[in-house]
């Protein structure tokens, strides 16, 4: 026993010392290396931020410090034999002692805590909530590393006395590297050339040509659209269309032109609220329009407002921010130092937005006809030449108006109303009326105001309305016939002669019919036009109208908050549930974080996201730069990509990460392209991916980089390549959501649901996969097979699985056959003899001759089929249209290579 | 454990249990698959093993080793078919008094609505007296086998919201399916059938879609498959047009022939993986068309079932269940549309639309427990039976105007479900309705607790059945759920 005892105090006895460095006990402990690790496996699930047994909680130092339930003091700093913790932790009776039910803290933990508590019990905030730290590149003895990041991976591959890969062929580094900048395997005249060059700068040179390709944005793009829930569809029961696709749009040009990172979250997060925003940036806020909205009957959909409000929030702190906040919807965060409060403080940022999961998706940007368009522009310099006051705010409120018909008075602002029902439900979101019904409209100053824009759904022949001043019956404002023509939903305008002074208005309707006559969903009071009188003035007042009544082009849901007086009051929902708010709360951030700069008004969604891109955020260069680097390297230097939180990941190289976010938002001015540009040209990245079992089992999973990554493509790129290679990949960019063939009937489950997938015609077959129309209960399969997401939720990391599904799909898919058949049919006009033709066509998917035997099994496989196909030309005719034998053996042995792992993966 | 290294020792998991046949080396060809031609009862082959990261979460002896799962989609009426309420006969037309109104949300219902009294007859069947009405006359013979559930309620009142909740545990998107954890905690049988099996009938798929089906943050291979009785069974199982069965064959021999050099060259243990799946894929394209096929099913077999060979509908997916659980899937989910009766509709009423689609279920869903039955695979096949909430006991008035034909509004307080075989203590009832049905008054269950009782039956401690993502422990029960150790044999 005694032995036993003197063996287990000895590795105690060498930690302390090798934590100290010397013989001295009192060297420094420190939290966040010794401490917290111990706290967060052992105590905190009981003692964190949602459940404090016994009045202890170790989230904040405050609460550890302070008196507990029993009315001991937990941690006494510089007292351990006062300390309650350390008591408990020692404690003989098993029903006393620290953790309940659990093995007992080993002796060196025991140890640890006594010293640090001895020491001052200083905490240390979590790593990921401290500055960027200003990181000097290792200076290394080793020649040849003028790298930075080869520099930082090489000091720690030292140490762990692994050697890094040798560069890796060029043949396989051109096509990681296209695969990773522009998700297209090369051109082979680029291969080729690429091959050909031996000068020393052909590979920077390539990366440039890659980053000026449009191919770039579409990649990159398509991993933003992970993250930002993008989908052509609304999701839930009957998951109508949705025509978001603008967004997508501006999304591919931002990377293309190499937006930098900071204007491309603010214009994302808060475009709409940017002085003298331009259409633009009031279509990046469609980013957080990608929420799902629910029009199943009998939804409420104040509910599903609020889920909408929760998912933006959730998104972006997981987005920017690397946070898991939807913890903290119900209670406090159970590991990382914020209160139930703060969700509720990121909340008031999202729950000005005026839309309400009303069936229009209101509020939408309306792109109009370029003849419309031209109405607008000149609307907009009218204004701006004949307005004395605020030109510019002004201008702004005109925008507004016309293209996004904002802001409106909602039923629930309407106040005696007479019969009228107000439902708030599905796609009934509508004040419905009957005859003779009515509604007031308080206190409105009509001083300025020239018409009304009344929102409404016609539901009755002889439709009219009467608005009365102050009364029922009071002096009458305006009475007018009402189109019948508004189905589902329009706006008319309403002239109004001058009034002066402020006034109840009460609306009065009525129709010929007994029965709902009309859904009321808004009124919008429209200012005069400025330059009355001048010349020209009425050609441009009479766009008004016409813009109201204007087709569309497109209509895009975008961000509009709503005015100050209509301003919501956000409260914290206990436990969660929004059917039973508590106090109310302010917009704001946590005080583990740098401050927000204060305003003389209400903090709005701009502050938040000028606080996430300020300069000494701990959080949104890190976690931009290591999503960053895990796209390129297959993993994070944190593996969390979505949570930096305590319970996240450990930074496997933290300085390099440091180095990379301080260079992202310093010297790279948040450039996106040159940061990639940075990975790319480490050695680290050029590196061979060829692995040997030693080094396998020595890094399973390459945290350290002492090899390349080797991954399989993603969904998109599967498909894409397949295309490329074949020659039938379309160029064209941007658009609606097309949809290339896939199997009959997928679409017909979805419940109340006309709507069908018409397959494309010409060029909208084969374009790439990013164009593809996402309807979220049934995304098409090449997507979901290879681990594509139904875009339902915020997701940052796509699993990568291997099922026989995807087997299936690539060795059976008409498409996958019908590129297989292109591709032979090219190949075959220019070969003839068969070995050269099956080397030919390796070359084309692979960028290189076959090996030996690899040839050899292919031309066995080429010959088998040619004997089928000569015996069975009908066989030949059902798979390539045609009884030429050769041309389908070819096509069996082209569909053969499109299954190969070296083609479905990157090495 | 961090995720990613759960991911990582996951995917090592699943690559060393498919990697027991020899490295590289082809098992192609016409090989007998054990199991699949239906007949061969082989509930000792479909144990299969518990993976070893599951034992800590199995804490209990599995009765259930698989599940049958029926879900009448849009939420059949438990106050025309189980939960019999004389009350509410002598109620009928009154004003519902506004006490029952007050503080509720409805989907529905505006105003002041009208008692609804049972739209059928009832009568007391079997030793145990339970109460079903004359709109499952087959269904009354075998209520000795059945427990029911009487006062089971949900939080939602729409259809998408609740059947998430039921099947999930969630009313929002996001969650993996019941049979994705289930499969996810009990490994695969059959390595040449997906472990979740989906069918569905009745024209439409159910308002939740396919995420009721859906992985959710588990790996992706533990997703439900759907079983389609048009085109092919599962998406491109079947060869292109012009190429033969022997043909794919001599092409995934080629396929894997290189796979395996590059294997050997690059030493990246997903190719070995990928070896694996192209064999596994070949053998489906056989097993699961075979599997699908009923035509060879004996005649009394058909008419037990009402099943028809060449047909579709919740008959012919009664009888596939069976013969998938037979063949080792290990949670097949049946989804029958069009049970939301409010009224609109002739379709859609207690007095037409219920009484077909009772009809065309009452038989299958007898069958079913009588088939498992004589196989002796009741006693460890769970049969759940259920909708996404229950219905009203006043009529539908939508918009304050009376329904044309009798119908209820959606109804979360209280409905019945019931459960057969799998451990499940046959011929009771559990759980008491208030005397017009609206709530529970004994014996309630929370969906929460009606998923924490079926893992229970197979095995689970519904607490410990554990995912991590995103800095928590995921699980079905949410942080929910009691099981009610009442049902269990």
């Amino acid at each position: 026993m005694q032995r036993l005892l003197l063996l287990s105090f000895f590795p105690v006895l060498l930690t302390l010392w090798l934590a100290a460095g010397s013989c001295s006990h009192e060297e420094r402990i420190s939290y966040n290396d010794s401490i917290r690790p111990i706290f967060n496996e052992k105590c905190i699930a009981c003692h964190g931020g949602v459940k404090q047994s016994g009045g202890f909680g170790l989230v904040f130092r405050e609460d550890a410090l302070g008196e507990t339930s029993s009315g001991k003091f937990a941690i006494v700093p510089g007292r351990p034999a006062k300390s309650e913790i350390v008591v408990r932790i020692k404690h003989d009776n098993p029903e006393l002692r620290m953790p309940l039910e659990h093995a007992p803290l080993t002796v060196e933990e025991t140890e640890l805590i006594e010293t640090w508590i001895r020491q001052g019990a200083e905490w240390e905030e979590h790593w990921a909530y401290l500055p960027v730290k200003e990181v000097e590149v290792p200076t290394s003895t080793t020649v040849g590393i003028q790298h930075p990041i080869d520099a930082f991976v090489r000091a720690r591959l030292q140490k762990e006395k692994l050697a890094p890969a040798p560069r890796a062929q060029k043949r396989d580094l051109l096509r990681r590297l296209s695969f990773d900048l522009t998700g297209l395997p090369p051109s082979q005249k680029m291969m080729l050339s690429f091959l050909e060059d031996d000068r020393p700068e052909a590979y920077e040179e390539a990366v440039d040509a890659l980053l000026q390709s449009p191919a770039f944005g579409e990649h990159w793009a398509s991993k933003w659209l992970d993250l930002a829930r993008y989908a052509d569809s609304r999701g839930y029961e009957r998951d109508p269309n949705r025509t978001i696709w603008p967004w997508r749009d501006w999304v591919i040009r931002a990377y293309n032109e190499d937006m930098p990172y900071d204007e491309f979250t603010l214009q994302q997060l808060a475009g709409d609220l940017l002085p003298e925003a331009t259409p633009d940036q009031y279509l990046a806020t469609a980013f957080h329009r990608n929420t799902l909205s629910n029009d199943e009957g009998g939804t409420s959909n104040e509910e599903y407002r609020n889920i909408t409000i929760m998912d933006r929030v959730a998104t972006s702190w997981e987005v920017w921010l690397g946070t898991s906040m939807a913890c903290v919807q119900c209670h406090g965060h159970p590991y990382d130092p914020l209160r139930h409060e703060e969700y509720y403080r990121s909340y008031a940022f999202f729950n000005q937005s005026t839309d309400h999961d009303h069936v229009s998706e209101a509020p939408n940007l309306i792109a109009f006809f370029p003849a419309e368009e031209e109405k607008v522009r000149k609307l907009e310099d009218w204004v701006r030449e004949h307005e004395n006051k605020e030109a510019q705010t002004q201008v702004q409120n005109w925008v507004k108006r016309l293209r996004m018909r904002e802001p409106r008075l909602r039923p629930e602002t309407f106040t005696e109303v007479v019969g009228g029902i107000f439902t708030d439900r599905g796609d009934e979101d509508f004040l419905f009326v009957h005859n003779d019904n009515s509604f007031r409209l308080e206190g409105q100053l009509l001083d300025d105001i020239a018409a009304i824009h009344l929102s409404y759904r016609a539901m009755s022949k002889g439709l009219s309305l009467r608005i009365t001043l102050d009364a029922l019956d009071g002096p009458l404002l305006l009475e007018t016939a009402l189109s019948s023509r508004k189905w589902p939903f329009g706006t008319q305008q309403l002239k109004i002669p001058p009034t002066a002074g402020k006034h109840d208005l009460y609306f009065q309707f009525s129709g010929v019919e007994n029965k709902k006559i009309a859904g009321i969903y808004g009124v919008h009071f429209q200012e005069k036009l400025p330059g009355e009188g001048q010349a020209g003035y009425a050609e441009v007042e009479a766009y008004i109208q016409e813009l109201l009544e204007a087709k569309d082009s497109v209509r895009v849901p975008v961000m509009v908050d709503r005015p100050a007086e209509q301003a919501r009051t956000t409260r914290i929902f206990t436990a969660g549930n929004w059917l039973v708010p508590a106090d109310t709360v302010e917009p704001g951030v946590a005080p583990v974080f740098p401050p927000m700069a204060e305003h003389n008004r209400p903090l709005n969604r701009l502050d938040f996201a000028r606080w996430i891109t300020a300069p000494e955020n701990p959080l949104t260069a890190r976690v931009a730069v290591n999503r960053y680097w895990a796209a390129l390297f297959g993993q994070g230097i944190v593996t969390t990509l979505e949570d930096f939180g305590s319970q996240g990941g450990l930074p496997s190289h933290p300085e390099l990460l440091d180095w990379l976010a301080g260079q992202f938002s310093g010297e790279l001015g948040w450039s996106t392209k040159q940061l990639l540009r940075l990975m790319v040209t480490s050695e680290t990245y050029q590196q061979s991916s060829t692995t040997s079992p030693a080094l396998l089992a020595a890094d399973p999973y390459n945290e350290l980089l002492a090899r390349g990554p080797r991954k399989r493509l993603s969904a998109e790129e599967v498909r894409d390549q397949i295309l490329a290679v074949s020659g039938l990949l379309s160029d064209k960019m941007y658009g609606p959501g097309v949809m290339p063939p896939q199997p009959d009937g997928l679409w017909d489950g979805v419940v109340y649901s006309g709507m069908k997938w018409i397959t494309s015609e010409g060029e909208d077959r084969y374009r790439r996969g990013i164009y593809t129309y996402l309807r979220r209960s049934v995304p098409h399969p090449f997507l979901t097979t290879f681990d594509g997401p139904n875009r339902e939720v915020c997701l940052s990391r796509r699993t990568n699985t291997n099922t026989p599904l995807q087997a299936l799909m690539t060795l059976n898919d008409p498409v996958v056959v019908e590129a297989a058949n292109a591709l032979a049919r090219d190949l075959m006009t220019t070969e003839t003899s068969y070995p050269e033709l099956i080397t030919a066509a390796h070359q084309r998917v692979l960028f290189q001759a076959p090996a030996v035997a690899d040839a050899t099994a292919l031309l066995r496989l080429y010959n088998e089929s040619l004997v089928y196909y000569h015996t069975s030309p009908t066989e030949a005719e059902e798979l390539v249209g045609s009884t030429n034998a050769e041309l389908a053996a070819l096509t069996v042995v082209v569909n053969a290579l499109f299954n190969l792992d070296e083609f479905i993966s990157k090495a | 454990m961090k995720i990613n290294e759960e991911a990582h020792y996951r995917n090592a998991q699943l690559n060393s249990r498919r990697l027991f046949l020899r490295n590289g080396a082809l098992a192609l060809g016409g090989a007998a698959l054990a199991g699949l031609s239906g007949c061969s009862s082989s509930t000792g082959s479909t144990e299969g093993t518990v993976p070893e990261s599951m034992r800590q979460a199995m804490r209990y002896a599995p009765r259930a080793k698989r599940v049958i799962y029926l879900h009448m989609a849009g939420a059949p009426s438990q106050l025309e078919l189980f939960d019999y309420k004389p009350k509410l006969e002598e109620l009928h037309g009154k004003d519902c008094p506004a006490s029952l109104l007050a503080g509720k949300r409805f989907a529905f219902i505006q105003g002041t609505p009208l008692m609804l009294g049972p739209q059928a007859n009832f009568a007391q069947h079997g030793q145990s007296g339970a109460w079903v009405s004359d709109l499952l006359p087959h269904f009354s013979k075998v209520v000795d086998e059945v427990a029911f559930l009487k006062a089971v309620h949900t939080d939602e009142f729409n259809h998408a919201p609740a059947q998430l909740l039921m099947h999930t545990g969630s009313p929002r998107v996001g969650r993996p399916a019941f049979g994705s954890w289930v499969t996810y905690g009990l490994g695969s049988v059959n390595d040449n059938l997906p472990g979740f099996i989906v069918l569905a009938s009745g024209g439409q798929l159910p308002s939740g879609g396919k995420k009721l089906w859906g992985s959710g943050f588990l790996p992706s291979i533990h997703q439900g498959v759907q079983c389609r009785s048009e085109g092919d069974p599962i998406l491109y199982l079947g060869d292109p047009k012009g190429i033969s069965r022997d043909l794919r064959g001599r092409s995934i021999a080629a396929i894997n022939e290189i796979n395996q050099r590059q294997y050997e060259e690059v030493g990246d243990p997903e190719t070995l993986t990928r070896i694996r799946q192209y064999e596994m894929a070949f053998k489906m394209q056989v097993s699961v068309p075979e599997v699908m096929d009923i035509s060879k099913e004996p005649d009394y077999i058909h008419a037990l079932y009402g099943s028809q060979p060449g047909g579709s509908g919740f008959a012919n997916d009664c009888l596939l269940a069976r013969r998938l659980v037979e063949s080792g899937v290990r949670f097949v989910q049946l989804y029958n549309w069009g049970w939301d009766d409010h009224g609109t509709n002739k379709g859609a009423s207690l007095n037409h639309g219920l009484r077909d689609r009772c009809r065309r279920i009452d038989r299958p869903m007898t069958a079913l427990l009588t088939d498992l039955k004589q196989r002796g695979m009741l006693e460890d096949t769970l049969v759940v039976w259920g909708g996404e909430f229950g219905r009203t006991p006043m009529q539908e008035n939508r918009g304050g105007v009376t329904m044309p034909f009798y119908g209820r509004d959606h109804h979360g307080a209280a409905y019945t479900m019931w459960m057969a075989g799998g451990g499940v203590r046959p011929g009771i009832t559990y759980g008491e309705t208030d005397e017009i049905g609206f709530y529970g008054v004994k014996d309630r269950m929370h969906v929460h607790d009606v998923q924490a009782t079926m893992l229970k039956l197979l095995g689970f401690d519904h607490e410990r059945l554990t995912y991590s993502f995103q800095g928590r422990n995921f699980r079905l029960t949410d942080v929910a759920g009691e099981v009610v150790d009442g049902l269990v044999l």
